[in-house]
């Protein structure tokens, strides 16, 4: 029985573990924009390709599917790909203004 | 403030395993014991892991389907799949007493807070149900009336995870409805719904997207695009629309 | 001794001293399905095959023509740089060779490019000398999109990120160059016997 790429979809919210082990802020609540396509959204809300056996995390715009970023938690290291976001915004919560 | 972005590290716990409640033939709850456990949001996530004994190690992620207050308690709800690796193990072998590791929790952006207000549209399909129900139990904890309506697709009566508190949740009152349909068989007699969840039955089920309802969607991944999909054809915003897919399997 | 999940006993696995297992992998009995993103859907009227790059000239096929060139069936194992390997399995597909017969070329590498835009490169060696398929079924049948079909790179004798799934053609390159997941950190070349997974291993 064929599955179809749509059933190994996830949200980017998924990936909000993988990336807590990285960042302070929490990513997935981050609005980013699509280097490609130049759509705005929550990396929470963004397409992510992530399985426990495959190499690597992929999260594509939810837009034009283009790569937004790559995360590769493996040999001991995180490897991050950002290339396919051309900004990432997170609220200063400690900002009073 | 709904609670801050800022995160501390992700550490893995030690839980114990309290209470294991049969809620379906396939489906079991997990009541556990989590010391120094920092508390969670509605529709947040735990990510669990298990070691055998040569050193394999395999993780997934359970939604915490338990409200926000309990101290150093959370509940987990977990469908046994059929070719699964960790929920056969989770839904099959665990006793009460045993451990099991944890790290959470995690997830800012499915998550619904009492101050987020609403009203509260929450689809789900399956074992999709689990984060919707911490909402929901968030909600009665809390007093709240935010109008809120559930439409929750299970493939039989049988299947219905947590419906008999479903319907003390209703009968409590005020402000909450929660439709069925039941989509493989029913029943003798019943009156309800019997079909997936299309654009007719969101229509009929959700707020004209002149409300602004806050929209929670979650199940396996088909479910939750079609509905998504079909919301925003009826008008929602898709801002106000949060997805949780849970892959091929549905968790 | 760290932390034991009592009874776990994991997905069938078997790390026995099998001399065909690569170090620190399993063997498994199912057929995982990874993906760095959407399967793609290429009708086969507009499906194309190419060798290009630093080639005196370029070569395309049809799929009408890539299935008339002779293929053969195979069997080999296969292992996945996440640890999993499975056993004989059974392809059959268009040997690279024989794509690349008459063409002339002073390039030492190769880019593997697919659809939806997944790379992966390799020596050129590596991909000639009956090692390397164009592969359009597996265990008997046209390969599944989800495992690359119509047609995905074999090279079995590296870990199987190599084996680029819905590939489309090699791009001949003087000097090597990472694809999609070497540039991530993944080994340039993959060797599973040298256990070359990451950079710098």
């Amino acid at each position: 029985m064929e599955m179809d790429e749509r059933q190994l979809r996830l949200d980017g919210n998924a990936a909000a573990g993988l990336l807590q082990e990285v960042f302070v802020h929490e990513l997935t609540v981050a609005r980013g924009a699509c280097a490609t396509c130049g759509a705005v959204g929550e990396m929470g809300a963004q397409h992510l390709y992530m399985t426990p056996r495959s190499p690597g995390a992929v999260l594509r715009c939810h837009v034009c599917e283009s790569v937004l970023m790559v995360v590769v938690h493996a040999g001991g290291r995180f490897r991050l790909g950002l290339r396919g976001l051309a900004w990432i915004e997170m609220q200063d919560e400690a900002s009073t203004s | 403030m709904a609670g801050t972005a800022l995160q501390r590290r992700l550490i893995w716990r030690t839980a114990k395993v309290v209470a294991l409640v049969e809620e379906t033939s396939r489906v079991r709850s997990l009541e556990l014991a989590v010391p120094g456990w920092p508390g969670h949001r509605a529709g947040q996530h735990v990510d669990v892991r298990l070691t055998a004994d040569d050193g394999y190690q395999a993780e997934r992620s359970y939604s915490i389907a338990s409200a926000p207050g309990a101290a150093e308690r959370l509940a987990l709800t977990v469908e046994r799949l059929d070719d699964g690796e960790v929920s056969p193990y989770l839904a099959g072998e665990l006793r009460p007493g045993d451990l099991l590791e944890l790290r959470g929790p995690i997830g800012g952006y499915f998550v619904w807070d009492v101050a987020m207000g609403g009203p509260l549209l929450l689809v789900a399909g399956g074992s999709g149900i689990c984060p919707l129900m911490a909402m929901l139990r968030l909600r009665q904890a809390a007093g709240s009336a935010v109008p809120t309506r559930l439409l929750y697709s299970s493939r039989s009566f049988d299947d219905v995870i947590y419906r008999d508190e479903l319907d003390r949740l209703v009968a409590m009152g005020p402000g909450l409805t929660v439709i069925h349909t039941l989509t493989r068989d029913q029943p003798e007699g019943w009156a309800g719904l019997h079909r997936r969840i299309d654009t007719e039955m969101l229509t009929t089920v959700a707020w004209p997207p002149a409300e602004r309802p806050l929209i929670f969607v979650c199940g396996p991944t088909p479910l939750v695009e079609s509905v998504a999909e079909s919301l925003v054809q009826l008008g929602h915003e898709p801002t106000r629309i949060k997805t949780e897919r849970f892959g091929p399997t549905g968790g | 001794m760290g932390f034991v999940s009592r009874a776990f006993k994991g997905r069938p696995r078997d790390q026995s001293r099998d001399a065909r297992l690569p170090p620190g992998q399993y063997l498994v009995r199912d057929f995982p399905v990874l993906s760095a993103g959407p399967t793609p859907h290429t009708p086969l009227a507009g499906w194309s095959f190419s060798v290009d790059g630093e080639v005196d000239v370029e070569k395309h096929w049809t799929w009408e023509e890539l299935r008339a060139l002779p293929s053969e069936t195979v069997k080999r194992d296969i292992h996945c740089v996440t640890k999993w390997s499975k056993l004989d399995t059974t392809w059959e597909g268009v040997s690279v060779d024989t794509l690349l017969e008459g063409i002339e070329t002073a390039a030492d590498y190769v880019m593997a490019f697919c659809d939806g835009g997944y790379t992966t490169n390799l020596p050129l060696e590596d991909l000639t000398g009956g090692k390397a398929w164009i592969a359009f079924a597996f265990d008997g049948q046209p390969l599944e999109s989800q495992h690359g079909g119509p047609a995905r790179l074999l090279v079995p004798h590296l870990y199987f990120w190599k084996s680029a799934k819905w590939v489309r053609g090699l791009r001949l390159m003087n000097e090597d160059s990472p694809g999609f997941w070497e540039t991530y950190g993944y080994h340039m070349y993959g060797d599973p016997w040298q256990e070359q997974r990451y950079s710098g291993d």
